[in-house]
Order: structure tokens, then sequence, then C-alpha cells
């Protein structure tokens, strides 16, 4: 994808001339870059930082860069692995959390969503690149008129549904609507499967290979690697929903992370929220993306730059 | 991958070799799961949401037949408007804070190094759900043991109610959602300024032209496709706000932050009235149609300088 242009190096480098004065005149653009890294992930300290200080002590230890007496108890409680008194003491409002529920659900509900949809969306626009069939080109752009449709409009009625299903509160009304589609994916995939080389699949159709055979045994092999990087992004926005799992599965044994968080919030008493067990969700809702990052960071931002390629 | 080679001269550049009767039922296997949830939960709720706009209905009763009351009633709603002008103010706000800075940080990036390293960590905060960051920020900015405020009283100013205040809160709601967006802006931008062939900025180099004047007139025009797309997707991402004034300022202080996405949910899910809500996001519908209607027009106008 963008991997040999990001290989160049920078403008300008390497002119033999006047590299040291070069350098020392780059200095204040070097400064600019750090303190924008520092801005972006500095909140992020701020947030493990509060997480690891003991509850009581916030009011009077919320300056320094770490906190005097570094405790995990913060963890432990929204987890749940401390009795109710124990996470009262710490600063609790006494609410029963079981972060570790809510991390199960998130990743049900992620995993789900992210393997369904990039499948049935692959299957899609595979069709929409690559086979003939009556209405093809008007039935693609009612798909591409979706995408401009803000989600709001069609989350109210698909609420009613699930509520008239009876599937409030269930795994099945949490995924349904995202679940085989999302008009999003089928548009990109289509424009992804119309810009690689077909020469492979002529071979394969030649050698008497049918649509089917071709798009399994040797289209998904071939485009694994971007397929990834599309469930990537796809994963990452499912993690981050917040509005529909909060309204159609807020109950114990469905919530997920960023619902959990809200509720979270809004049992904590207005006046003095309970930063330091807050803080802690936060963290453990933050752990799966910088895992991503760790693994994937090349793949994440070569997905970001190629969207960027194509505009 | 040796047929590939064989074939390859026979059918060149032609499409796959056409069938006589078209693909239609294949097509039709390949596309059965995705068509029955595009009917299921975008076609049938699209048309349901028409319906419920003309009723009045609480969720719990029948849907009852108003007409175009709810249409009559919204057109008279002082919140709307109010929600559609706080809407703009933010995006405005919103989407310049991350283009100035995203174009700033992009342009620095493309002159000082090629680092993934650095890339990756520029877009953690866009990787952070909106509603951790929410949280994080306002706790960043709490009036009494916010960092924020710790700060300024350090630097000997005052205390300030960033998110309590009405002047002050959607501003605040803008810069959290910016520090989540702007790398991923960032590295929008830089991947377009990798485009712009590096010939050109040394042939401005030999002529003696400053950096400064090399990005505005070289950088800063040539990415200007790529500046419009950054534009329409941050522009209708930014008009879907709701996880951050969910969390921080449930649209208060009156109503400074009660956007149109937060007005609709609340009409459907505080208040129950699920068909003045519908009638809301109908109406949402067309607006942001209608934007992108206008924005595709002035697209037009900016294709690449460099093709």
């Amino acid at each position: 994808m963008s991997a040999p242009v990001s290989m160049s190096a920078p403008v300008g480098v390497g002119a033999p001339a006047s590299v040291g004065r070069r350098r020392l005149r780059r200095l204040p653009a070097w400064i600019c870059l750090i303190l924008a890294l520092g801005i972006s992930l500095f909140p992020l300290w701020w947030m493990l930082r509060t997480a690891i200080t003991p509850g009581p002590e916030l009011p009077s230890d919320n300056a320094g860069l770490l906190p005097r007496h570094p405790t995990l108890i913060n963890f432990e409680r929204v987890l749940g692995l401390v009795s109710r008194d124990e996470a009262r003491a710490a600063g609790g409002s006494g609410a029963n959390l079981s972060f570790f529920l809510y991390l199960r659900n998130s990743v049900v509900y992620t995993g789900l969503i992210t393997c369904a949809q990039t499948i049935f969306c692959a299957m899609a626009g595979y069709a929409f690149a690559r086979l003939r069939f009556r209405g093809r080109d008007a039935l693609f752009n009612v798909f591409v008129a979706a995408l401009m449709v803000p989600p709001i409009f069609t989350l109210l009625p698909n609420f009613a549904l699930v509520k008239q299903l009876g599937w409030l509160n269930t795994y099945q009304g949490l995924v349904a609507p995202s679940l085989l589609v999302t008009p999003f994916a089928v548009f990109f995939l289509r424009q992804f499967f119309l810009g690689i080389p077909r020469d492979v699949e002529q071979a394969a159709f030649i050698d008497g290979a049918g649509p089917w055979t071709i798009f399994w045994r040797v289209v998904l092999p071939m485009t694994k690697g971007p397929l990834f990087t599309l469930a990537l992004t796809t994963a990452v926005w499912t993690w981050n929903d917040y509005l529909w799992p909060l309204l159609v599965a807020p109950g114990e044994d469905t919530r997920v992370l960023t619902a959990a968080l809200g509720i979270f919030l809004k049992q904590s008493p207005n006046t003095s929220p309970d930063w330091t067990g807050l803080m802690a969700g936060s963290a453990l809702s933050v752990v799966p993306v910088l895992l991503l990052v760790v693994f994937f960071g090349r793949r994440l931002v070569d997905s970001i730059q190629f969207s960027g390629m194509k505009g | 991958m040796t047929t590939a080679t064989l074939t390859k001269t026979e059918t060149a550049g032609a499409a796959l070799p056409r069938r006589r009767r078209g693909d239609g039922r294949v097509a039709l296997a390949f596309l059965a799961p995705v068509l029955i949830g595009f009917a299921a939960f975008y076609v049938y709720p699209a048309v349901r949401g028409a319906w419920y706009s003309l009723t009045d209905w609480n969720l719990l009763s029948e849907p009852g037949f108003v007409g175009l009351d709810n249409y009559a009633e919204l057109v008279g709603d002082p919140l709307f408007w109010n929600s559609l002008k706080v809407t703009a103010y933010y995006v405005v706000l919103t989407v310049g804070m991350q283009i100035v800075a995203g174009l700033g940080l992009a342009a620095l990036m493309h002159r000082l190094t090629r680092s993934l390293v650095l890339r990756s960590l520029l877009v953690v905060p866009w990787l952070v759900p909106n509603v951790t960051s929410a949280l994080l920020w306002m706790w960043l900015l709490d009036a009494n043991l916010g960092f924020f405020n710790h700060l300024l009283v350090s630097l000997g100013l005052d205390n300030q109610g960033f998110l309590t205040s009405p002047g002050l809160a959607m501003p605040s709601v803008a810069a959290i959602n910016a520090w989540g967006a702007t790398g991923y802006t960032t590295l929008l931008l830089y991947a377009g300024m990798l485009l712009v062939p590096r010939q050109i900025y040394e042939a401005a180099a030999l002529d003696g032209t400053g950096e400064v004047r090399q990005f505005f007139r070289i950088t800063l025009p040539l990415l200007r496709p790529i500046l419009a797309f950054v534009l329409v997707v941050s522009l209708i991402d930014s008009f879907q706000l709701f996880d951050a004034v969910a969390v921080t300022t449930k649209g208060g202080p009156v109503d400074a932050t009660r956007v149109v996405y937060f007005y609709i949910y609340e009409e459907a899910f505080t208040h129950f009235k699920m068909g003045y809500a519908s009638a809301l996001a109908l109406s949402l519908v067309l607006i942001l149609g209608l934007l992108t209607f206008v924005q595709m027009r002035l697209l037009r106008a900016s294709r690449s300088d460099l093709a």
C-alpha cells in the first residue's frame, strides 16, 4: 500500500553542506513536534496516575506526576475483586462493579461484529466489483446513498424493533443491526476489489473454477492483509460504540465497557465523582487499544494513510 | 501462478470472460447476508422512521397519526434551531482545530522524520473510546481538582469551570474531540504530503525559498484535494457529536451544548416523544444531504493539480 512511499527519506535530509546549522535551525520544529506528542499522551498518563492514587488521598494529592502512595486498589474494586466495604473505604459509592464482565461483553460484541461484518461485506463487495447481474449498479448506488444517512435516523426505529422483538438486554439485540452489513465496508471493499489485478482470478477461471471457489480459494487468501486492516478499523469503531449498546443492552449481563463507564459516572455522586475508580475503569478500556498499537501499529498507520491517498 | 502468466496475454486488460447468462444466481448467494441485513436494519427502519415522524408515539401505546403536526412543531421549536446553531458552532470549532493542528503536525513530520513510532503514538488518542476521552477530560478540566485548573492557579490565574460555564463549555467539548481526532487528521494530511514530488521542494530550496514559504506556496496548494476530503469526512463526523456531550455536559449549561444529536436522543429516550424525535432525525437527514450535495459541487472544483 503506502509502504514504498513511506520508505523514502524526509525531504531535504542528507545535503552534506551545512548539516550542523540545519540541525540547529530545525530544533524549534522538533520542540513543536515533541510538545504535540506530549499533549497527545499526557492525558493518558494522567488517567493512569489518577487510577493508582488512593481515593481518599486524591483531594490533597492531585498535582505531582506520581502519587505519593501508589496503589492497585482502584483496579481491584472496579474489577469487583474486593468486598463492598473495602471498596467504599477506598472511595467507591458502594455500587456493584464488575469490569471483568463488561470487558468480556465488549470483546464478544467487538469480535462477533468484526468477524461477521468483514466476511459478509467482503462477499458483497466482491459481487459488486466482479460479478455481472441485473440492477448491480442501481443496487450499489442504494448502498452509497445509505452512507449519507446519519445513523440516528435508523437508530430510533431499530431500537423500537429490538424492543418489540423482546431483544433488549440480549446479545442478539446488541449485535443485530451491524452483524451482517455496514454500507461503508461494502463500499470500501468494492473499491478495493476493483483495484486489484484480475490475472490470478482469470487463471482460476480458465482452470474451471466458479466465482464461489475463486472468491474463497483465490481472492480471500490473496487479500488477507488488507482485509485484516479493514477489520482492525471495524474493531476500533465497534469497541468505541456507545449510544447503541447503552440503549439496547444496559443490563449487567450484556453491558459493554463504554456503556459501563457512562453508567458508572451516572451512579457516582455528582458533587464529587469517584475519579480514581472512573480512571481505573477508563484505563481498562484503553488497554486493548494500546495492545493494537503495539502489535499492529504499522497496519493501523498504513490503513489510515491509505484512506487518505484515496481522497 | 504459472497459469496466470500463461493466460495473461490472452485476456490482458479485458473483463472476466463474459458468461452468457450473467452471474445472477451466484451474485444472490454472495449478496444474501448483506441484503438481509440491509433490508431489516436500514431500509425497513428508514420507512418506519418516516412513518413515525407523522405520528404521536411514546414507545408504549400505539403510534397515532397526526399528519405534519411534528414538522409544524419543529419549525417553531426554539430548541431545535438552537441545537442546529450550537452544532454548527461546534463543527466549525472542532474541524478548525483539527485541521490547523493536523496541517502543522503533518508538515513538521514531513520535513523532519519518517518515524513509524511517532506516527503510531500520535494516533493513540484517536483509538481511545470517545466515552473514555470525555471522562478523562472531564477529570482534567474539573473545576476543583482538575489538572488544568491546578496549572492555571499555579500560574497565578483564576479557576475556570471549563465545562460548567456557558461560554467555555462548547469550546471545551470541541477541544476534547479535537484531541481525539487530530492524530487521525494528521496522518491523512501527511499521506497527502508524501504524494508531492520532492523535486518540487528541491527546486524551491535551490531558488532560496524558505521553509514557511514552501509550505504556503507548494504544500498547501498541492494538498487541496486531500484537504477537501478531510474536511468532508470530519464535517460529517462532527455533526454526529453525541458521546462527549452525553458524558460531560448533558446539553448544559443553559443549552450551550445541546447539539442536534443529543437533542434527538433526549426527545426520544428521556421525554419519550418518539414521533417528534423521528421528525427531527428526518430533518437532519435532509440537512446533511443538502450539505453533502453542496460539498460535492465544491469538491469538483478541487481536483488534484498533480494529476
